[in-house]
């Protein structure tokens, strides 16, 4: 895929990952600048949070068998990176939001406990220091009374709060990259957009770049600089944000829009269909068993990703 | 907080109280006339009555309940005929603290090597490591714990002489002859527990691993042996905590057998001969004791719940 800026800070090439035989991510590129917004999304079992988490490094090889390059500027290709190197970079340049803060936080330790560690052993901070800067990152994150809220235990928070807590966390030695996995999905809707707000704006005035997981192409398309839409572990397209909604070229990117369009219209119906089970997955284009533009190519030969001005497409019949 | 906790200490007490009624029926409920026993083959109906009135037994059941409570919590529980000493001394002074040394070392055996084995077990899930600390783990518990005793004072003890097979040192004296002296009867009596803790903390531990909060902790660089030691390990505290207490009975009974093989002065060889020689005062003694012992240990460990887990504690 296209780079969107001469020099980007994440390109992943040919990402494939298997569990077991499975293969969940399927030969997958995708490239990041600097102080970009990026938003993964497709239906469940795209394939998105797994990217997130493989780019991570938090899959145990024992767990996924990963295939792929993934270049981070100035550290080259994560996936040969030790295990030490990996966790000196988590918490450091990359971060994460989890789906769930309820249960991304550790019950067992409070709120300072676990902000003022990533503190300290990355920034090298004393005791002191560090309980202030948590207090500053708390207060950022709109965290009232932030001094008291140190000594709370999770479970006595809010959701909006434990995820507030949890994009503190993620930004607190100001990463280059924060994934952010479905950030919202556990939360009121009153709260969501309040929690994508804050992501963006705060990553945006660190500079940091931003992968966002979600599977709302509206929300995608609003608050993301650019989409890539997948589907069962293949991208299908991707682009910036309002072209890619304007004028979808996949037949994929279209049905997803149709659904955003139809829950205008109160019909709150997944895409015609599911994705099929892994044993009759299709060998070429994944989408090939739902998709109404196949052709009989197309379930037996995968599409290459081609790039066209800013856009990339992998697809036998565009519209 | 309190208020639970009070809650927990009268519940307590209830069940002390229904181990005291159980005791006090032990000795009511043995055959023989205590009277006659103590008077011999003749006597007269006269001083078979004064006797009866001076050890009270001609009062309703509740008042003897209440002077009998009233002696055993004094320390007056009376003179065991055939070691011709003082109960109270023998059990509670000389015997209890052998049986609590052994269960100790016992238990600190337990947690020191079961819980590394089992974390070892659970981050190496499914390798040949994991499996065989699952067949030490079956091997250890469906071993019968006294021929272990015997086969281990026959390997340590008679044929290399390393350890000694017999005898008490109390560790308060000297610490590291009391050590030497328990490690036999310790590991005899442990093998059982060590095997039942590294099984509860492998599947603990495995399924805390699996929680976002462990990926989370990963996620903010946390190196590997901090997020298994201690934001691991902190998560289960409270089944290893409360699985340690309610096994403790086991461990006392474990210790009779041990104690026997090992020739340990303690509460379960005293138990035994007691029963042997139908000495209810001793038997009321050891039984006493030990359902004590028990109870509040189990106190204790529901007392340390809010302590283990903070979502226990009220807001």
């Amino acid at each position: 895929m296209q780079t969107s800026t001469a020099d980007p800070l994440l390109s992943v090439s040919g990402l494939t990952l298997h569990r077991g035989a499975r293969r969940i991510l399927d030969g997958v590129d995708l490239s990041l600048g600097r102080g970009e917004t990026l938003a993964l999304v497709g239906e469940s079992g795209a394939g998105k949070s797994t990217i997130a988490v493989a780019l991570m490094g938090l899959l145990r090889p024992s767990e996924a068998r990963i295939e792929g390059r993934a270049e981070l500027a100035g550290e080259g290709d994560l996936f040969g990176l030790p295990e030490r190197r990996w966790s000196g970079l988590r918490g450091g340049r990359l971060a994460m939001v989890f789906q769930d803060a309820g249960a991304a936080l550790n019950p067992c330790f409070t709120v300072g406990s676990q902000l003022t560690s990533v503190l300290r052993r990355k920034l090298g901070l004393g005791r002191a220091a560090a309980r202030a800067r948590a207090v500053e990152l708390l207060d950022s994150v709109g965290i009232n009374d932030a001094a008291a809220r140190l000594s709370a235990y999770p479970h006595q928070l809010s959701g909006g709060m434990q995820q507030r807590v949890m994009v503190a966390i993620a930004l607190a030695c100001n990463p280059d990259l924060l994934f952010a996995d479905e950030p919202t999905s556990a939360l009121d809707v009153t709260i969501q957009a309040q929690i994508v707000r804050l992501i963006l704006d705060q990553t945006r005035a660190r500079g940091a770049s931003c992968i966002f997981v979600l599977h709302d192409l509206a929300l995608a398309s609003q608050s993301c600089d650019r989409i890539v839409v997948l589907y069962a572990g293949q991208v299908m397209e991707a682009g910036s944000s309002a072209e890619v909604l304007k004028a979808p070229r996949h037949p994929y990117t279209r049905l997803l829009k149709s659904c955003v369009l139809e829950i205008g219209t109160a019909r709150l119906e997944p895409p015609a269909g599911g994705v099929p089970p892994w044993e009759e997955m299709p060998a070429g284009c994944r989408f090939a068993s739902r998709c109404p533009r196949a052709l009989p190519r197309c379930a037996g030969e995968k599409p290459p990703l081609t790039q066209e001005g800013g856009r990339a497409l992998a697809c036998w019949n565009p519209e | 907080m309190l208020l639970m906790a009070l809650k927990k200490v009268l519940q307590t007490v209830f069940v002390l109280f229904i181990v005291s009624v159980a005791s006090f029926s032990l000795l009511k409920l043995a055959p023989g006339d205590p009277v006659e026993i103590m008077l011999g083959s003749e006597y007269s109906a006269e001083a078979h009555a004064a006797l009866v009135r001076q050890l009270g037994l001609d009062q309703p059941l509740v008042t003897q309940y209440l002077d009998w409570l009233g002696n055993f919590v004094t320390g007056d529980w009376g003179t065991s005929y055939i070691a011709r000493a003082d109960i109270f001394t023998y059990a509670f002074v000389e015997a209890l603290p052998v049986t609590l040394t052994l269960a100790a070392f016992s238990l600190g055996l337990a947690v020191v090597l079961g819980v590394p084995l089992g974390v070892l077990s659970a981050v190496k899930k499914d390798t040949a490591w994991d499996a065989g600390a699952a067949v030490f783990a079956l091997t250890g518990t469906a071993f019968p714990s006294f021929f272990l005793g015997i086969l281990l004072i026959w390997v340590f003890g008679v044929k290399f002489g390393l350890f000694p097979v017999m005898g008490f040192v109390p560790p308060w004296e000297d610490f590291w002859g009391g050590l030497y002296h328990m490690i036999l009867p310790a590991l005899t009596l442990s093998t059982y527990f060590i095997a039942m803790i590294v099984r509860l903390t492998r599947a603990t531990l495995v399924e805390v691993l699996a929680q976002p909060y462990i990926a989370a902790a990963r996620a903010r660089g946390e190196p590997g042996w901090r997020v298994v030691w201690v934001h691991g390990l902190r998560n289960i505290a409270m089944p290893l905590v409360t699985i340690i207490g309610l096994q403790l009975g086991t461990l006392l009974q474990g210790a009779v057998l041990t104690e026997t093989v090992f020739s340990l002065p303690g509460a379960g060889q005293m138990i035994t001969s007691a029963v042997l020689g139908r000495e209810y005062g001793v038997v009321q003694a050891g039984v006493v004791m030990t359902a004590t012992l028990f109870v509040l240990v189990n106190l204790a460990v529901d007392l340390a719940y809010p302590f283990l887990d903070p979502r226990l504690r009220p807001r």
